[in-house]
């Protein structure tokens, strides 16, 4: 049978029989976490959580671009926007998110030129049409987007754009992985490996995290039936106490991966020691611009001060990235923290665990 | 941290504007008619029932396939008074054009009124114009203001959904607000969707003439289907249960959405209705809906419940249950 559309995989059919095959196999309690917002997002619009047994806990990770962008991160795009002639260009999310006194989207109502995008080529040309002003584009996202953001690099210099800068915040996946597993407190029994950014980097990209923990993990895609699929490889190997590295997104992910669009990242970035709200520096785990494109290095053309940004008081959002924490045990969540007037990023995203837990879950 | 100016999201039609309007609005204006916060409000004078309303219209772009600002201006305000239970009579409508603006654009838009006025049988009493600096306004942006009788037997009202209620939707969501996005700049879709933009008033008519149980009309317009139920089972003050596989999306809307990360239950429409109706006329009124030339794709979408009051709760397509919540940012700004 070929699989042509995306609704074969929202079978209800199929969903209910793979349901059934977990009930049966799994018995002992365990903590699943799938890392990906796009993963928390399907499995809150879905219902996933309601329908699998009670012996496994899903715990949302560090997958959302915007949460794990660091306070300082988020300050140094707020002092860019108010530097005279410049044009902020972002995708929608990170417009909400608050810094220590302002957002995006407040400097906007302040007359600040502060655009949203679809592609990092609509602020290319957004550069090409005002050559008078200087056009930043802010890279927040992991392996998905960052090949992207390092072709408008390459671009940017084809065409002879001077005026074109990135600020990159990339993250990688494998090392924030190594990270949680260092974590003091975390327990997390398998991953649900992301989707998009697997397609990127490819599973030989996790082998070096796998062979140090030997947790089991299954890289997923999107669809209700993908992800219950690989809960149910999870609980196989987790009950057979086999822990392999194993892929349910065959149609999508490959063991290379797609080795051009890591070839261009690779030209463009270079691995950095970089800050993850919540976890703190993380080796290797950041994207910084090569020296020999500095000419479009955002944090090297704007004077950023040195920030002593704080991530808000009380503000679990750390805590609920690595799975220490549901959002409901947050102080915060719901009483002073809501989608309208959010207090940490996980409730400003469309992909954050608060957000997704305010708009699908209820305590009901 | 509090804001102290005017975000796009006040607009949203959501939570952010709902709270404008508690903190500010009714504060300065405080009447038991207005305190409904109905989408018009009803008015009695001299016997009879009114239903009076008023909308601000600032969709960008100004054409797009399926409709134009001023047609959407017609119907809205024809909509609006139309889900109060009334039958349209008289509109006003003011302009506001910046300079620059072509004249045969407007011509365009003023015909296309015309026509709509008529389609929907509403007669537009009077109007006003302002012309104002380039810059100081983006092309044109047009108001409109409306009455409209209502007959005696009918009492609908977003406060008046019972457990047992049955919920019909007149056809496919999130039309509008995907057509009108995929015409913005920077989007490079080519699709063959266009806005729903219709009258609802006549599919009004033959509901009302169909059944004396109906308890609520509501178009779903800013904030999509999500937040409109959502409204309701606040105000009513009853749960709401709905069933994913039964909300028609064109498969192209669909597609769409899954691509931008949108949900389409938070989309406007501009030419669907729900209607909440007692059980036993359900069928009835089905079969009417779908008499009307925009009902035609009407289905049973869900119910009102006896649990959960004030809640909306989904089962998605393959079986669980999430909860429906009002929209909390503006996913889409102008879009009418």
């Amino acid at each position: 049978m070929t699989i042509k559309h995306a609704d074969e995989y929202r079978d209800p059919e199929i969903s209910r029989k793979l349901v059934e095959q977990i009930k049966n196999l799994s018995k002992k309690n365990v903590r699943l976490m799938e890392v990906c917002g796009t993963h928390t997002m399907s499995i809150f619009r879905n219902g996933i959580r309601k329908l699998i047994p009670g012996t496994i806990s899903l715990l949302s990770g560090p997958g959302c671009p915007v949460c794990v962008t660091a306070q300082n991160e988020i300050d140094a795009f707020i002092e860019i926007s108010r530097v005279p002639d410049t044009i902020i260009t972002t995708f929608g999310d990170l417009m909400r998110v608050p810094g220590n006194e302002s957002s995006l989207q407040k400097e906007r109502a302040a007359g600040k030129d502060i655009r949203m995008v679809y592609s990092t080529f609509d602020a290319i040309e957004i550069a090409r049409k005002n050559p008078q002003k200087k056009v930043v584009f802010l890279g927040v996202g992991f392996e998905t987007t960052a090949p992207t953001v390092a072709a408008s690099i390459l671009s940017a210099r084809e065409m002879k754009i001077e005026n074109y800068f990135v600020y990159s915040a990339h993250k990688t996946v494998p090392q924030a992985l190594c990270a949680l597993m260092k974590t003091e407190g975390i327990k997390i029994d398998g991953f649900i490996l992301p989707g998009h950014v697997s397609v990127i980097i490819g599973t030989r990209a996790y082998l070096p995290f796998f062979n140090q923990y030997q947790t089991p993990c299954v890289v997923a895609g999107f669809e209700p039936s993908d992800i219950m699929q690989a809960v149910l490889m999870l609980v196989k190997q987790i009950e057979n106490k086999t822990p392999g590295l194993e892929n349910a997104y065959t149609r999508a992910v490959s063991f290379e991966g797609n080795e051009k669009a890591v070839g261009i990242m690779n030209d463009v970035f270079e691995a950095a020691d970089v800050a993850w709200r919540g976890i703190g520096i993380i080796p290797g785990s950041g994207l910084k611009i090569r020296n020999e494109f500095s000419d479009y290095d955002a944090m090297k053309k704007f004077e950023i001060s040195e920030k002593d940004s704080k991530e808000p008081r009380g503000c679990a959002c750390g805590e609920i990235l690595t799975g220490l924490k549901t959002p409901v045990e947050c102080p915060l969540y719901k009483k002073i923290c809501t989608p309208v007037d959010p207090v940490g990023p996980c409730m400003v995203s469309s992909e954050g665990t608060c957000a997704a837990y305010y708009k699908y879950h209820s305590e009901d | 941290m509090k804001t102290d100016r005017i975000l796009l999201d006040h607009g949203s039609g959501g939570k952010i504007s709902h709270s404008l309007t508690l903190d500010i609005m009714l504060p300065a204006f405080d009447n038991p008619m207005l305190s409904k916060l109905n989408d018009g409000a009803i008015l009695n004078i001299g016997g009879k029932k009114f239903a009076f309303s008023t909308d601000t219209y600032t969709v960008d772009p100004v054409f797009f396939p399926g409709g134009n600002i001023g047609e959407l201006a017609i119907y809205g305000t024809v909509n609006d008074i139309a889900m109060c239970g009334g039958s349209p009579l008289y509109l006003s409508v003011g302009l506001v054009i910046e300079e620059g603006f072509l004249i045969s654009d407007l011509e365009r838009i003023i015909k296309s009124m015309g026509a709509a006025a008529e389609k929907a049988g509403v007669k537009v009493v009077t109007g006003d114009t302002k012309v104002v600096p380039k810059g100081a306004a983006d092309k044109i942006f047009i108001n409109t203001s409306g009455i409209g009788l209502i007959p005696d037997n009918v009492d609908v009202g977003c406060d008046k959904a019972v457990p047992g209620d049955k919920i019909i939707l007149s056809g496919t969501i999130a039309d509008h607000g995907i057509t009108v996005l995929t015409q913005r700049e920077g989007m490079t879709f080519t699709s063959s969707i266009k806005s729903d933009t219709a009258p609802l008033n006549r599919m009004v008519e033959k509901i009302f003439t169909a059944s004396k149980k109906v308890h609520v009309l509501r178009d779903p317009t800013r904030g999509g289907v999500g937040t409109s139920l959502s409204e309701i089972a606040e105000k009513s003050n009853s749960g709401i249960r709905i069933y994913e596989k039964k909300i028609p999306v064109k498969n192209e809307v669909k597609s769409i959405c899954e691509l931008l990360g949108f949900d389409p239950l938070y989309i406007a429409n501009e030419g669907k209705l729900l209607a909440f109706v007692s059980p036993e006329d359900a069928d009835k009124v089905l079969s009417a809906v779908r008499e009307d030339e925009f009902g035609k794709d009407a289905c049973i979408i869900g119910e009102v419940v006896s649990g959960h009051p004030g809640k909306v709760f989904l089962e998605t397509g393959i079986g669980g249950i999430r909860m429906v919540d009002m929209l909390t940012g503006e996913q889409l700004p102008r879009i009418c």
